[in-house]
């Protein structure tokens, strides 16, 4: 390990060329990282890590209920949400854009109060606060906590959309009136597209950060119908005095977002082709 | 449509049009007749794209009227979407939908504006493209035609809705030089076919073959205009006189 690491004598280094001295700095690198690799396999102890954080009994245990019943319910908190998130945020940047100076106003502090506010508080706020002040309860086991992280994520994304509705050329507008389409038609069909496929990327981070957001929803309370996955498992930490659920929801939270982004890289070099 | 010979396709009155401070057209006078193909020409900064842009109101005049087939569209109960349909434009920048094949670009408007069924729409397109020269392309994405194909399929997406009249804002521009004669062999054909056209140019040459009137701007207002002949080759005004020896004819 070390000899590769170590340049083969002062005199030939001289007359390295560059790419060879390219080469030796790699396989530096790639030799000092095995070796800190191989120093904590080495001091780890492996047996109480195991002990606290995957015990194999513990592990099998958490399944299937973890999947059927938490991955399910973050799933549909997840999907409600977004679809809220996603209406709200481009109602938002419409609004953001229009000529119309009140409307102008009333977005950019909707944006900024939903996206300075911890989501927590504003979950806690749509949660307790609209059934006291109209007395009346969003509707759904699952209401009030999406319609709040629907909030939350809409600010973020009507700024999200709005760059991507201001990254359309000006041209695509005109071409679009030109042919006689109204400012709504042309928007709905030519811009908006566009801008969407533009703001994929962006939306998918925000889609993969509300999946883990979900979590924040057990402050509302849960019952065995509307438990996630982290509530789960730090029920189960309770119970069993383990670290081991934690582990195990942290592989499933890993297995619903990779292949998610995956499909939206996927999706995208097809869409990257049309442009 | 009884008194159609005496209406003009297009008058323009006593135009102004202000950005911010700024007077880019200068009280402008002039009309289009019916099947007539006017050119505008002068140096850039003269306020013949504005004006252009005024026809169809992408650009609001800041006073001054503006007839089209004798609607005043700058009356604010005008119905400009309607107008425009009658209005066919070509850009400088071609500006087809980037997220359509060549098909959707030119179904889009037909299906959405006018009404027009799925097959109907497609058949007029399939013609329209065929005129153009490039009915092979019918699935091509706009990003893989070369510059002069873009601009040949928006002057079809434009005739797609049947327009009175075309404008075209300096449509070989942008283009490789070796590209533009295919653009102008379109446009000509169209002129010969009867199309009212007005065309704002740098070709000289496309002025001298296929225009009834040339009209010289400079400084936001009309210099002078006339027969093609009379302008390019026996300019009245200086001005005229020095921009014409500064571009070369091809």
């Amino acid at each position: 390990m070390t000899d590769v690491a170590s340049p083969p004598g002062r005199a030939g280094a001289r007359r390295l060329t560059r790419r060879q001295r390219a080469r030796l700095r790699r396989l530096g690198v790639y030799g000092v990282t095995l070796v800190v690799a191989a120093w904590l396999v080495v001091v780890t102890d492996w047996g109480r890590l195991q002990e606290a954080f995957f015990d194999p009994t513990i592990f099998g245990d958490q399944f299937p209920d973890m999947v059927t019943r938490a991955a399910r319910n973050t799933i549909t908190f997840t999907v409600l949400s977004f679809a809220i998130a996603l209406a709200l945020g481009l109602m938002f940047a419409l609004l953001r854009l229009s000529p119309i100076r009140p409307y102008r106003w009333f977005a950019v502090v909707y944006i900024e109060v939903f996206r300075g506010v911890p989501a927590l508080i504003t979950i806690f706020a749509i949660g307790f606060a609209i059934p006291i002040a109209l007395g009346t309860r969003v509707p759904g086991r699952y209401g009030a906590g999406c319609l709040a992280l629907g909030i939350v994520y809409s600010a973020y994304m009507a700024e999200t959309i709005r760059a991507g509705i201001e990254a359309v050329p000006r041209g695509q507008l005109e071409a679009a009136r030109s042919l006689g389409m109204t400012q709504a038609r042309a928007m709905a069909t030519i811009v908006i597209p566009q801008a969407f496929r533009i703001v994929i990327p962006p939306l998918t981070n925000e889609l993969v950060s509300l999946i883990k957001d979900t979590s924040l929803l057990y402050v509302l309370g849960t019952t065995a119908d509307t438990i996630e996955i982290t509530k789960f498992a730090r029920d189960e930490v309770g119970r069993t005095f383990s670290i081991t659920p934690l582990v195990a929801a942290a592989l499933v939270y890993l297995a619903i977002t990779v292949p998610l982004t995956r499909v939206v890289a996927v999706l995208e070099a097809r869409g990257r082709r049309a442009r | 449509m009884s008194d159609a010979a005496s209406t003009h396709a297009i008058e323009i009155d006593e135009l102004h049009k202000y950005f911010g401070d700024l007077e880019v057209l200068k009280g402008i006078d002039f009309v289009v007749d019916p099947r007539d193909v006017v050119c505008v020409i002068g140096p850039s900064g003269s306020g013949k794209s504005t004006l252009l842009r005024c026809v169809n109101r992408l650009e609001d005049p800041t006073s001054g009227r503006i007839l089209i087939e004798g609607v005043d569209i700058t009356d604010p109960d005008t119905d400009v979407d309607a107008v425009r349909r009658r209005i066919g434009m070509v850009f400088q920048q071609f500006n087809l939908f980037p997220h359509l094949d060549v098909m959707g670009n030119l179904t889009i408007a037909q299906r959405r504006v006018l009404h027009r069924s799925k097959g109907e729409a497609q058949e007029v397109a399939a013609q329209m493209l065929d005129r153009v020269g490039l009915a092979e392309k019918v699935r091509e994405y706009p990003a893989r035609l070369s510059g002069g194909q873009q601009q040949r399929v928006a002057i079809a997406r434009a005739l797609c809705m049947n327009p009175d009249m075309m404008l075209f804002d300096e449509a070989t521009s942008a283009l490789d030089p070796e590209l533009v004669g295919e653009v102008l062999a379109v446009m000509r054909s169209l002129a010969e076919e009867g199309m009212t056209m007005m065309v704002v140019t740098h070709e000289m040459g496309f002025a001298r073959r296929v225009a009834d009137r040339v009209v010289f701007m400079d400084g936001g207002v009309v210099v002078e205009e006339g027969p093609p002949a009379s302008i390019l080759d026996d300019p009245t005004h200086d001005r005229t006189r020095r921009f014409l020896s500064q571009v070369a004819e091809r």
